[in-house]
């Protein structure tokens, strides 16, 4: 029952015992802190590096050059925007030498709303970072996928962008990873005392990783298909991912709507053809995610919907995003208002379930 | 003793020689509409050669890595990493360009055989990519150091604080050799205008990194100074701010017009005029080493543009390392 935090942490550690990690850093990535969300708790190769944003992201592609596997963090999503540029570079140049050059290397940063982050806490960048060819993106939405899926990032030759939606990094997961601690409250409880820092002094702490550990991956550019459904397709990513698990089960137990919700998980490479086969079927299709929803990544999914299916459609392709507000607000009502909630889906849905052509 | 044995007048002039005439024919190039955008390196050549006589050359962390700017044709000529066609079917964007299959401007090169990773137009990134070759090469230890260069402009960008502030870190030192060539100008304007600091390398002692300014328009004192800053990096394993005072004798770029500017100091006629008062070559000697390398330039370019444009249908090429054609 590890949260995302721990299963991220602990397929880091893997990372560095046994697919060549050499460097996992950023600011107050390692000890005594390890990570701000404590991602790196425990970590032999976390370090910790100065406050440079674009320090950090110019020395990971240094360090993959060098041949050397690393894991650089960026505290916030939202102060990754002064490094556009090295993330730019970062996927231009195997391009730009023609293939002689790949970069080994993979960012990690928290994103998006939940945790009342206001204007500079709260950032997506799930949009723009799909702007910036030669990445390969993922965003888990619960602990299995977020294991698999750093695993997968860590095997890869390019660069890759993991954005942790931090509304979901303590929350725990209802599969169990494979090697942990069964999913029981001793098993998390176990879990806990093995991987999580103490409170105080952790100078004399040391963790102990569960032995069984393995290359559990979920390949990159893998949709999963999270229930099955006849009325519509809903597909989302990240944070909103479980309130669209959540609306569709509500709209299915009141035996009102049968929607189909996937899983994006990768959205570089993105897994069209389970997105077009989905649509097929039902013909019907929303695209959920909480960045602003003008020029925004499920513009372009909607786009790829009409292009490629537009005659097999039922009702107009629709996008629920966040608001195109400069940030998203502090207050309660002001952050619900920026961002999907549950309500807001649920609406979304049973426009798109019952509008007739 | 390196240095002195490297320091081969004859070679290094001829070297010099290669490295202007190059740019000379490139510039040539942009002007007959045979290549869109130029930018190098002439004047930087009393810096150039023997800089790159010096590389510990080879691939992998065992060896030098080169974060270079734009202005590097002569580091690399020197290493022997390239050859002059090489640049003139950058220049020409044919698809035979080994460095970016004509997707990139002229002397933008990529050796991955030399560990001169992709030169790229952005200001002074290289000196934050250099960062983690510092620190790959920290921790593999033996040699190999890692080796930026910019101009003296782009060190108003925070990423040349950035490499300072990183090379320095207490117990978690670089070995990296930071080198600014400054030749007074940021594309149209004055340095002096802009920088309040007397010296560029003087930055680099608040850091408690080694550092040293030297006259770039002199092939023994840039050996000299190169080989010394090159030797503590490599013994000590901690940073070095190498700043180099050098001309700029065709302006910024082809955007500028790409003209000789007279009334900068030329430092292959510098040292030409070294080697004929010392009795080293004759005036004839010279100039026929020089119209031999600007007829093999000539030569060059005939047969270059002569070689097709890369096909359109490679564009979705190497996007990701090893895969070809549109993935989506």
């Amino acid at each position: 029952m590890a949260t995302m935090a721990q299963a991220i942490r602990m397929a880091l550690h893997y990372g560095e015992e046994n697919l060549g990690v050499t460097d996992i850093f950023g600011e107050d990535v390692g000890p005594p802190l390890g990570g701000v969300f404590t991602v790196t708790q425990g970590l032999k190769n976390a370090w910790n590096s100065p406050l440079d944003e674009r320090g950090i992201i110019g020395a990971a592609i240094g360090l993959a050059f060098s041949g050397d596997r690393c894991v650089a963090e960026i505290q916030f999503a939202d102060y990754i925007y002064n490094t556009i540029d090295m993330l730019k570079l970062a996927g231009n140049q195997c391009w730009a030498s023609n293939g002689q050059w790949n970069l080994p290397m993979t960012v990690m940063t928290p994103v998006g709303s939940g945790i009342r982050g206001a204007i500079y806490h709260s950032h997506s960048f799930d949009s723009m970072m799909t702007h910036i060819p030669g990445w390969k993106i993922v965003m888990p939405s619960n602990a299995l996928d977020a294991y698999g899926l750093m695993i997968a990032c860590l095997k890869d030759p390019n660069p890759t962008m993991f954005l942790k939606p931090k509304a979901l990094l303590r929350v725990k997961g209802k599969q169990q990873i494979p090697g942990e601690p069964e999913l029981t409250r001793e098993g998390e409880k176990a879990l806990k005392e093995m991987i999580d820092a103490p409170l105080g002094d952790r100078t004399k702490w040391k963790p102990k990783w569960p032995a069984g550990l393995t290359d559990y991956t979920v390949p990159l550019g893998l949709a999963r298909t999270v229930c099955e459904g006849t009325d519509l397709t809903v597909v989302s990513y990240g944070r909103t991912l479980p309130l669209c698990e959540e609306a569709a089960n509500q709209l299915r137990e009141q035996n009102e709507i049968s929607a189909e919700v996937i899983d994006l998980r990768s959205l570089w490479p993105y897994d069209w053809k389970t997105l077009a086969a989905s649509i097929r079927k039902t013909g019907r299709v929303l695209f959920v995610n909480e960045d602003t929803e003008v020029t925004n990544f499920g513009e372009h999914l909607l786009r790829r919907t009409v292009e490629d299916l537009f005659y097999e459609l039922h009702a107009r392709p629709r996008l629920l995003a966040g608001t195109a507000t400069p940030g998203v607000g502090l207050a309660d009502p002001l952050e619900a208002a920026c961002v999907p909630q549950l309500d807001t889906i649920l609406k979304a849905i049973r426009e798109v379930a019952s509008e007739q052509s | 003793m390196e240095a002195s044995r490297l320091n081969n007048p004859i070679k290094v002039h001829e070297l010099m020689v290669q490295a202007r005439t190059l740019e000379e024919r490139q510039i040539r190039m942009f002007k007959a509409n045979e290549g869109y955008f130029w930018i190098g390196g002439p004047g930087e050549e009393a810096f150039q050669i023997p800089l790159g006589l010096q590389i510990h050359k080879g691939e992998g962390r065992d060896f030098d890595f080169l974060h270079l700017h734009y202005r590097s044709a002569g580091i690399i000529l020197a290493m022997g990493a390239a050859q002059p066609i090489d640049f003139i079917r950058q220049m020409k964007n044919t698809a035979s360009d080994p460095f970016s299959g004509g997707r990139n401007f002229g002397n933008h090169a990529s050796v991955r055989k030399f560990n001169i990773v992709p030169i790229t137009s952005t200001i002074e990134t290289q000196f934050l990519t250099a960062i983690g070759g510092g620190i790959a090469h920290r921790r593999q230890g033996g040699k190999g150091i890692t080796i930026t260069t910019s101009g003296e402009a782009g060190t108003a960008e925070g990423d040349f604080a950035s490499a300072l502030v990183w090379s320095s870190r207490p117990k978690a030192e670089l070995p990296m050799l930071m080198i600014v060539t400054n030749n007074g100008w940021g594309i149209s304007t004055d340095a002096s205008t802009q920088h309040g600091e007397k010296r560029v390398a003087d930055r680099a002692t608040a850091f408690g990194i080694r550092n040293r300014t030297i006259n770039g328009l002199d092939v023994d004192e840039s050996f000299s100074a190169i080989s010394e800053a090159m030797a503590y990096v490599r013994t000590e394993r901690k940073p070095f701010l190498l700043e180099v005072m050098v001309s700029r004798m065709y302006g910024h770029s082809s955007a500028s017009g790409g003209n000789l500017a007279v009334d900068e100091a030329d430092p292959l006629a510098i040292y030409e005029k070294k080697l004929e008062t010392q009795g080293v070559m004759t005036r004839k000697a010279m100039d026929e080493v020089r119209e031999r390398s600007t007829q093999e330039m000539l030569e060059i370019w005939k047969k270059v543009r002569q070689e097709p444009l890369p096909d359109p249908s490679t564009i979705y090429d190497n996007i990701f390392y090893g895969e070809k054609g549109r993935s989506w």
